[in-house]
Order: C-alpha cells, then structure tokens, then sequence
C-alpha cells in the first residue's frame, strides 16, 4: 500500500479519476468506438447531479444492450425499438425519477420510430440519447436508416442506393420539429473539445428531464471501426469527411 | 370508496375494479370490443383520486412495452385489448415471462383469424394457455364467466401475478365484456407506496439504493448454461402454480352421467343447456374451468371413471377440447361443440349436440 502515499494520488493532486458509477466490468465495446465515453460521461453527469438513487436507465437491443454492465444504477433491458416506450411509464409512475434511454441508430430510427416520435411528441419528461454510427454494430455491420448514400454495409455490400433503400434517416430534424421536444442536439466525442461540450448538453438534457420541459434528445454522431473495417483514427477521420456533412454537429432545438 | 353494487357492462367493471385495487397504471390502446375498459378509466379521471396515471398508447406494442417498464418498477399495471391487439402485445409478454414481471393482460376476444370480426369469439385459447409469444413460458389464465367475475378478477389476477413474477391474462370475450349485469364493486384499496414496494418487490427499479446492488430487469442472458438454469427456474415456478392455483366451478356434476365442459360466455349459455337437458331426462353436470392455465386436468380425470361422455362448448373449432382429451387420458368419449367467426350457439343447439353422447 506504499503506492498510496505518492503525491499523485493524493486527493488535492487528483485532476482526473475515472467516474464513481461507472464499474469494473471489462467493457465488450471494440476499441475506438464512441460507446464508451459516451457512457463515462453519463455516469459523471448522474454523479455529479447526486442523482445516483433517483436515475433508471432503458438499455436497448443492439451494441449497447448490456450498458446495465457497466454503470452502477438500476436498469430496464427493453425489447428492440420500445425503450421510449418503457421509459414513458417508468416516468409517468414515477415523476420524481431521472429517466432515459440508450438506443442506437437501428433501435431508435428504423424498429422503434413510431414509439419514439410519439414518445417526443407527448413530451415525455425523459431524456434519449442517440448512437448514430449508421450500421448495425451487434449485428455484424448490416445497413442501418443511417447508412450513408454509397456506404457499404453486408446488407448493401456495393453501397447504399436510393433506389432500393432510400435516404439516410436525419431523425433528429424530424424530432425537432415536435412540440414536445425541448432539446435535440448532435455532439460527437471524437476530441476533448468535443467531449466537454457533450458533457455539458448532457447535463442539460438530464436537468430539463428533471425541469419537466419535455423531451431531450442528445443525438452521437459516432465512428463504427469494427462495422466500418477502419481503424479507430481512421473511423474518426472518416467520420468527420463523410458523416458530419449529413448529421452536422450543434443544436437543432434548444428552447 | 365502500363496496357498490352497480349495473353495468363486463369491460366497465374492469375498468372500474382497477381503480378500486389500487391499479398503479393502465396504457392501452382502442379496439373493439373492448374500448369501454379505457373509455371508463379516462371518465373516472382515478389521477385525481388514486393517483393511477391512464395513458392511451400509440399502438399496442407500446403499450405491452409500457407496461414492461412499469411492472419492472414494481407497479400494479395492466393493459386490454382484443384479438388482433393481443397478437401484436405477444413479443412484450414473451419478454415480461422471460424477466419474471408481474402484471394485467385483459383480452376481450374477438373473431379471427387476421382482422376477422368484433363479434365475440373464444379462439384465442391456444394463443393464451400454450404461450403465443416465443419461448417455454406459461400465462396464468382466468376465465370469468359473468360481470362480477370481470370485476373479480382483476383483484385475483394481479394477486396471482404478483405471487408468482408472472404476467397474468384475463381471456375474457365479447359478450363477457359488452353485456350487462348486477356487479359487487370492492370498497377502494390504496395503491402500494414506493416504500412498500420497495419492501416488497426487492427487485424492482426504482433508483439503486446505497445498501443493494443494481437492480437489472433483463431477458437477456447469452450464457446457455445460465439460460438454462433460468428456465428450469420458470418451469419449477409453472409447476407449482398447477399445483396451487387451479380454480373451477362445478354445476350439478355429482349425479352427472355426461359432462359439458365450458368456459366464459360458453358456460353461461351451457349452463342453461344443462337445465334444459335435465327437464329431458338427461343427467348432464357443467364443469366450468375458471383458470384455463393452470388447467383442472386432476379433478377433470377423476371424472372420467365415473361418466359416459364429455361435450366441450367454446366459440371456436375445438381448442380446450384438446386439453380436455388429455386430462381425461381418452378414456371417455369428449365430443367438440363451437360455432366460428363471431356466432354464439344457443342452449338448443347444445342440447342437440348432447343428445349425441347417447
């Protein structure tokens, strides 16, 4: 135990730890995929709120359906696509809770569209937050709502076509125009910028729940190495040229 | 509230036993025959008075979804539906059976299959007692028969559900849920505090505690051995449900030489066939199952030494007869009765089909 008695653990020279809620479980997120901050940065923001006792998270059907692995609070698995819906009564029987949910693209924008439109559209006072990296990840890289014009996926192995699949699905624009929603928003975490100004708007997603202002959607436009056959620098790289100019970053709505 | 005694419809006295229980949450969705369960609840306005939040859903799906998160907060919730709206809740109570939450399932039964009619029909029994989701999992089942038994049950099923973290259904149909009767409303129970809940569902989410774990509401488990553990966990739960909880009602069975055996709407037109029958001569009993899952099979075999023959009625083309055959190991002759597509027999009709047991 001497180790603890260097200087560099001493409280006052603590400038970074890694977050209370957050556990020991070793992670199954491939390296370089966005998951994992975004999930640091939900158990800071939790912590940091005292809202450990209070919060119930809704995990999804896809990479993220084992987030109740690795933070501490209790969590609801729900059934592919209908976290929002899980979420709307966890909520309305309990208004004193923090509640939201964790869905992919494929979870929130192709199975479960209907529950979250009309999730946001009654202003359900929850927060969602949104992994868009344009694939099914779980699955083995198939072509999600998201896919990109011309982006291959196993599903559409010579790209995606207009013809037969249509358009890349922007459904945060669509929640934006819902009277419910009081927040929709497109971060990233590919850079400490970006990371801290992510934190920040999840904060205020988690306090509007909170506030009863509506619903908050917090919207990752995210990289996929191992769905996108990249390494991590280059999904991030990619992800800046290809993706950010269909989901540019900012807010759509902040009222 | 102090007890009542009201005339009303089947689906009201649902609506309004609800209340009564302490009924934390309903979300459900329209469809005919049953709309009135909801129609009720939203005149009642039980938010201001029991605190119990009503919410019409945007589908079925997300309702039996709705009711997943709040049963896996420990809460008292329910939906209803008919037929078509039962098929769509199907994934949603596979996954309520597979993370063992309690909760309400009403299906008002309407013909099919597909959109079929919203005529009364009983061919939902094999979806409801054999599982109609995926998985082995098994729906505790009850069957009323009369409007004070809609009533009734609502009180029974949730106590069953909650005894065993089971989802529990009432398969009820049209005429059950549309015609009127004298109904006994129980006197007004308070709804659970979250202390009680948390005292009591020690599984529930309800924001993790410094003295517990987190508590996990899952499905899921890709381990197989571990999956296999739970399910044997789920069948040793089912086999003590047959053991403890099977209910029925028996009519004029001790001299009985043939048996009609019925459930819902069906027993009640049989029950006046067996009248009819007796005024002929013809020593006939009605042996009702109220719980179709778990099923009378003991006490349906130890007839089967003692009569002639088994008449089934049922507003389908012979579902529980199957039940029946089995429970009685074939050992006397069981003959189907059923009319399809939304057609109620009458007692004429049934008396004619006994006669054949001759």
């Amino acid at each position: 135990m001497e180790t603890l008695e260097l200087d560099i653990v001493k409280q006052e020279n603590l400038i970074y730890e890694k977050p209370r809620l957050m556990n020991d479980n070793p992670m199954h997120y491939c390296p370089g995929c966005s998951h994992g901050v975004v999930h640091k940065l939900i158990a800071e923001v939790i912590d940091e709120m005292g809202m450990e006792e209070k919060t119930i998270g809704i995990a999804p059907v896809g990479c993220a359906v084992f987030a109740y692995n690795y933070l501490d609070i209790d969590w609801i698995e729900a059934a592919h696509g209908r976290a929002p819906a899980v979420a709307t009564a966890v909520k309305r029987l309990n208004p004193n809770k923090m509640v939201f949910t964790y869905q992919g693209d494929g979870d929130l924008a192709a199975i479960g569209t209907a529950e979250t439109i009309h999730a946001c559209n009654r202003g359900e006072n929850i927060v969602i937050v949104f992994i868009n990296n344009a694939i099914y990840g779980m699955t083995g890289g198939q072509m999600a709502p998201t896919t990109l014009l011309d982006m291959q996926t196993s599903t559409c192995p010579y790209g995606r076509k207009v013809e037969l699949n249509g358009y890349p699905l922007k459904i945060s624009d669509l929640l934006a125009l819902l009277d419910g929603t009081c927040l929709v928003t497109r971060q990233a975490v590919h850079t400490a910028t970006a990371v801290r100004r992510a934190k920040r708007t999840l904060r205020k997603a988690f306090e509007n729940s909170m506030a009863r202002k509506g619903t908050s959607v917090v919207e990752f436009v995210s990289n996929c190495p191992s769905g996108w056959k990249l390494t991590p620098e280059q999904a991030n790289q990619w992800m800046i040229k290809n993706m950010f100019p269909k989901y540019p970053l900012g807010d759509l709505k902040d009222i | 509230m102090a007890e009542e005694v009201k005339l009303m419809k089947g689906n009201e006295a649902i609506a309004h036993a609800a209340i009564r229980y302490g009924t934390d949450g309903y979300f459900g969705y329209p469809i005919t025959p049953q709309s009135e369960i909801m129609e009720t609840l939203m005149d009642e306005k039980p938010w201001e008075t029991t605190g119990m939040v009503v919410l019409q859903a945007e589908s079925e799906i997300a309702a039996i979804n709705m009711l997943y998160g709040g049963a896996a907060c420990g809460k008292r919730v329910m939906t209803s539906s008919s037929s078509p709206g039962i098929s769509l809740k199907q994934e949603g109570i596979s996954y309520m059976a597979g993370a063992e939450l309690p909760a309400l399932i009403v299906n008002v039964m309407r013909g099919g299959p597909g959109l079929g009619t919203i005529q009364p029909s009983q061919a939902d029994y094999f979806q409801a007692v054999k599982g109609g989701g995926h998985g082995d999992y098994r729906l505790i089942t009850l069957a009323p028969a009369s409007v004070q038994e809609m009533a009734d049950h609502v009180a029974l099923a949730f106590d069953l559900a909650f005894k065993y973290n089971n989802p529990a259904m009432i398969l009820a149909d049209g005429v059950i849920g549309q015609m009127m009767e004298k109904v006994i409303l129980p006197e007004q129970r308070p709804r659970k505090t979250e202390e009680e809940i948390r005292r009591e569902q020690t599984w529930a989410t309800l924001g993790k505690t410094k003295d517990r774990k987190p508590n996990i509401i899952t499905s899921l488990e890709l381990d197989s051995s571990i999956m296999e553990h739970n399910n044997i966990r789920f069948q040793n739960k089912y086999k003590q449900i047959e053991e403890n909880e099977v209910i029925f009602e028996e009519l004029l069975c001790d001299d009985a030489e043939y048996l009609i055996v019925a459930f819902g709407s069906a027993a009640r037109i049989s029950q006046k066939a067996v009248e009819l029958a007796r005024e002929e001569g013809m020593k006939v009993g009605l042996f009702r199952p109220v719980t179709l899952w778990p099923f009378p099979k003991k006490r349906l075999k130890s007839y089967s030494e003692k009569i002639k023959g088994i008449l089934t009625v049922e507003l389908n083309a012979g579902q529980m007869v199957e039940d029946v055959r089995l429970a009685v190991e074939c050992k006397v002759p069981v003959n189907h009765y059923g009319r399809l597509g939304g057609i109620v027999p009458t007692p004429d009709e049934v008396v004619e089909e006994l006669m054949k047991l001759k």
